[in-house]
């Protein structure tokens, strides 16, 4: 025998590790049919999650966790240490790829009714699973510690500081203080890298554990529903039956899609690049747009969209009904496991992405966000040189109202657009609305002379419907 | 469960009529003993862990006052963004120890100071000047100069912070907890 024969020969004889592994590598799976396809999303997000690990413990050694500093060590990796760029690239979208792949895969465990008996337990982890990555996700984009991680600790601790009887409580545990400082910054490095991995490989072993011991579900079959009774011992004649060992017949599958979506993220690492650092997280820089990352965006428009009176109970309790309502599916843990056979099942499943991809969508928009940066109208837009218009052509820009209000493509989306708002309304509604506000427009009848508000309103009347006369 | 194989070196478990026995007690209180031991050493550790993950609840810096600038230098009716360090800041704050604030000169002798954060969720306000508006960019708050909401999901106005002119002319502004819960 060679010597590497001879000395792995050694180790399995002491050990026995060769022999178990060998054994779980071989472990009878049912075959997958025309199905084999959809069961891959669970290893690609425990590859990710490696690669996460990897590319975390990479990064850690350069990134300092200091309030005063962590932003340079960013800038550091990203611009001057070799390789760092890609670095930080892959970690950033393959965090983007633990939210998706997470998410797809408990879509398809939920589509095929995996979670029933007796796999309820597994889901239950998976539940776990799901609320700490999203917490991983959340606490990571934190530690990039720019402008926009500041704010947004201040807003996640403002949210939990609704909380009744303990919201201040939890809020300044969050800062690590009763503002942010030295200690926030500190406490999310710790959560993000030791505390929650730590749960997360917890949760893993027993994740994989139950898959090994209840063994992976059978793709669902039309009248074929659970009988907790008779399952267990029809799922081992199936695999007596029909069984094919997991390495390599079932393994091939879940190497080659896991390894197609690392590429995915090293290219896109490669080419796009990690986020551009935002500003410095200076508290006294108050130009600050905060968001989140794009897979957090549903969210943010779903707080945005909210009517304040709900706000409360929607940013506490909403959160707790989802996290209920996935632990408590396994109570409906037998009948047909097949999505034809499920219509509520498929519902739920087309409801979930509808909303997501909506919500994201209106989040990547924003248009409950005034727009600050709007360029004032140009003499083009404003189209007459009589001076009054003109002077109420810049005042529609400098008191603001701009920052809602659209003219010619030019400006918020907060308010109605004003393009055409002279063939809408008549000098006195205009008048009304501008000194006493509205909704969600504030009143102006205090800081405008007659002077601003003639000018203004002789502008908003010239903006007329292209081909009618001028309302004056 | 298939009965497990005898293994002439492992004791058997206790039968029905063991349990009562002397040596059955004896390896209860022995089962007994680690595991209360163990929770004993568990909640040695726990307390300090605990602790200190909740220290900043328990223990609040002192409040104090900051010098913002030399009242000369503030024009009456104009707001400006001031800022001042926290209070006891840790040494590796950095730039985060810092606090912003809008102040305003009202008159001769008064002054009034904005905390930055929208009570809606804590974005930072800015200022307008010719609408006198101090503006939100999350979710389009707006207040009146006065602090009042004037538009907008904000529940309550603009929180303020106490100031004052010390003997020596310089502007203070007392610090506080974040306003934000």
């Amino acid at each position: 025998m060679g010597l590497v024969k001879r000395i792995l020969a050694f180790l399995d004889d002491r050990t026995g590790l060769g022999t178990f592994i060998g054994g779980l590598a071989a472990h009878p799976v049912p075959n997958g049919g025309r199905a084999w396809w959809w069961y891959v999303f669970g290893s690609a997000t425990l590859f990710i999650f490696i690669i996460q690990v990897t590319t975390g413990i990479a990064l850690a050694t350069a990134y300092i966790p200091a309030t005063g500093d962590a932003y340079k060590s960013i800038d550091f990796i990203t611009n001057q240490a070799p390789l760092g760029n890609l670095l930080r690239g892959i970690h950033n979208y393959g965090a983007s790829a633990m939210v998706v792949l997470i998410g797809v895969h408990a879509l398809q465990v939920f589509l095929f009714g995996s979670y029933k008996f007796p796999r309820e337990v597994n889901w239950l982890s998976g539940s776990v699973l799901l609320l700490l990555t999203l917490a991983m996700a959340f606490t990571g984009q934190l530690l990039r510690w720019d402008q926009t991680a500041f704010w947004s600790i201040i807003v996640a601790a403002s949210q939990a500081g609704r909380a009744p009887l303990i919201g201040p409580q939890l809020a300044q545990f969050l800062l690590g203080g009763d503002t942010v400082g030295g200690a926030t910054l500190s406490r999310f490095y710790a959560f993000h890298v030791f505390f929650i991995p730590a749960l997360i490989f917890g949760v893993i072993g027993l994740h994989l554990y139950m898959v090994l011991h209840a063994g992976v579900s059978e793709p669902p079959q039309i009248g074929r529903p659970v009988d907790p009774k008779t399952y267990r011992q029809w799922y081992h004649d199936l695999l007596k039956r029909e069984g094919v060992p997991f390495w390599p017949d079932a393994a091939w599958r879940d190497a080659l899609f896991g390894v197609a979506v690392i590429v995915v993220v090293v290219i896109l690492a490669w080419v796009v690049g990690p986020p551009v650092l935002g500003k410095p997280p200076d508290p006294t820089i108050l130009q600050a747009d905060p968001r989140p990352d794009w897979y957090f965006l549903w969210y943010f428009a779903v707080l945005a969209l909210l009517p304040p009176g709900v706000e409360d109970y929607v940013i506490i309790g909403g959160p707790l009904a989802l996290g209920l309502m996935l632990f408590l599916l396994p109570l409906a843990n037998r009948g047909e496991r097949h999505p034809a056979r499920r219509p509520w099942a498929i519902g739920i499943a087309i409801a979930i992405v509808l909303l997501v991809a909506t919500l994201s969508v209106a989040g990547q928009i924003s248009a409950w966000s005034p727009n600050f940066t709007a360029p004032a109208l140009s003499a083009q837009v404003i189209g007459s040189s009589d001076p009054h218009l003109v002077r109420g052509a810049g005042l529609f820009h400098t008191k603001g109202c701009q920052d809602c209000h659209t003219i010619a493509g030019a400006g918020g989306q907060r308010g109605p657009d004003l393009t055409e708002v002279g063939s809408r309304r008549t000098r006195e509604q205009l008048i009304t609305r501008i000194l006493n506000g509205g909704t969600n427009m504030p009143a102006y009848g205090t800081s405008m002379t007659p002077q601003d508000l003639s000018d203004l309103v002789d502008f908003l009347q010239s903006r007329q419907q292209a081909g009618s006369q001028s309302g004056r | 469960m298939a009965d497990a194989p005898t293994d002439p070196e492992v004791p058997a478990a206790p039968s029905a009529a063991e349990k009562g026995t002397p040596e059955y007690t004896r390896r209860q209180f022995l089962g007994l003993l680690s595991a209360g031991v163990g929770a004993l050493g568990a909640v040695l550790v726990a307390i300090p862990f605990v602790s200190f993950l909740l220290a900043p609840l328990l223990k609040q810096p002192e409040q104090v006052w900051r010098a913002v600038g030399a009242s000369s230098t503030f024009k009456i009716g104009e707001t400006v963004e001031v800022a001042f360090q926290d209070p006891s800041p840790l040494p590796y704050a950095g730039v985060s120890a810092q606090t912003a604030a809008w102040l305003r000169r009202e008159s001769e002798t008064t002054f009034r100071a904005f905390a930055v954060n929208c009570t809606h969720l804590g974005c930072p306000v800015q200022w307008l000047p010719d609408g006198k508006l101090f503006l939100c960019p999350c979710h389009g708050g707006v207040y009146y100069e006065d602090g009042q909401v004037a538009a907008g999901p904000p529940p309550h106005p603009l929180p303020q912070y106490e100031v004052r002119v010390n003997a020596a002319g310089q502007v203070e502004i007392r610090t506080q907890r974040v306003p934000i819960a």
